[in-house]
């Protein structure tokens, strides 16, 4: 497979940037998946995709809108009716993918050099993303594993809950330096750490 | 105004475009009739109270809605996917009275 190539890398600064009594409010980590997979089902074979994702991924994605299940290394959920996002730390998702979705019940699309994953994680990570998205973070209205679609101006995102204090966001790689570095100054407030 | 999409639930309705009016039926491609296609063109119900309306959840699920809006209070009535009532030009011919 090409190398894939972060686009943080001229922005990215490893490290505490910390309050001035040393507090850390979040911590910031480009996870880097090595695939980043968009399946979408025609209409009446969303089950026929969701049993596709089971097998070839191994995540059982409960029903109901943005529904979604994240273990260490693989990670998935519905951002759209019909539309989901699966994500593996390992290559070659896309390929199984295409073997075991048959063109009658949907669509497999490679986003793995596409998108960039980012997550934020630690006790303000609530607060933080609050800043950016007009949407509710808190846990009963964002359950353990589930997804939403939202958009930051123009910076359209994918946010997936993968801990109790802790969310994956997923943006265009070509928006991602930007969302980045709003990400830090939003968490300058709150003291940062960069992994 | 808050918008609650059949999806992504109660969003904000920055994250929302407001794309037509609904019931409007375009005349058949092959018809040369001027007054029908004038009609469907430039005509609009511009109704002042409960409003049928295509929107599209831009910044987030993507789908297209079924809104109907009070024009007047701005008040939400009913947000509904349009798919659910087939491709909306189809949905609005079987929905408007003959």
């Amino acid at each position: 497979m090409v190398d894939q190539l972060s686009p943080l890398a001229p922005v990215l600064r490893p490290g505490r940037h910390a309050l001035a009594d040393h507090s850390v409010g979040v911590t910031l980590t480009e996870t880097q998946p090595g695939s980043i997979v968009q399946l979408a089902a025609w209409r009446g074979e969303e089950g026929a995709l969701i049993a596709a994702i089971r097998e070839v991924a191994g995540l059982a994605l409960p029903d109901g809108a943005g529904g979604g299940v994240s273990t260490e290394a693989k990670a998935g959920f519905g951002f759209a009716p019909g539309k989901f996002l699966v994500v593996d730390q390992d290559e070659g998702l896309a390929a199984a993918f295409a073997k075991a979705v048959a063109p009658e019940t949907g669509t497999v699309t490679d986003l793995s050099h596409g998108r960039t994953a980012i997550r934020i994680a630690g006790p303000k990570a609530e607060w933080v993303l609050a800043k950016f998205f007009a949407t509710d973070f808190s846990l009963p209205a964002f359950p353990l594993g589930s997804g939403i679609s939202t958009v930051h101006h123009d910076i359209f995102a994918q946010i997936q809950r993968s801990g109790a204090d802790e969310f994956d966001v997923y943006v265009f790689r070509s928006f991602a330096r930007s969302f980045w570095k709003s990400l830090c100054h939003a968490s300058e407030e709150v003291g940062y750490e960069v992994l | 105004m808050i918008i609650t999409c059949p999806y992504c639930g109660p969003r904000d309705s920055s994250e929302f475009v407001y794309r037509e009016e609904g019931g409007r039926i375009r005349p058949d491609q092959a018809s040369t009739d001027q007054a029908a296609w004038n009609a469907y063109v430039y005509d609009r119900v511009n109704t002042a109270g409960e409003h049928d309306e295509i929107w599209q959840h831009s910044g987030g699920c993507r789908a297209h809605l079924r809104i109907v809006r009070n024009t007047v209070t701005h008040r939400i009535v009913s947000v509904a996917f349009a798919r659910d009532h087939g491709r909306p030009h189809e949905r609005r011919k079987a929905e408007t009275p003959a």
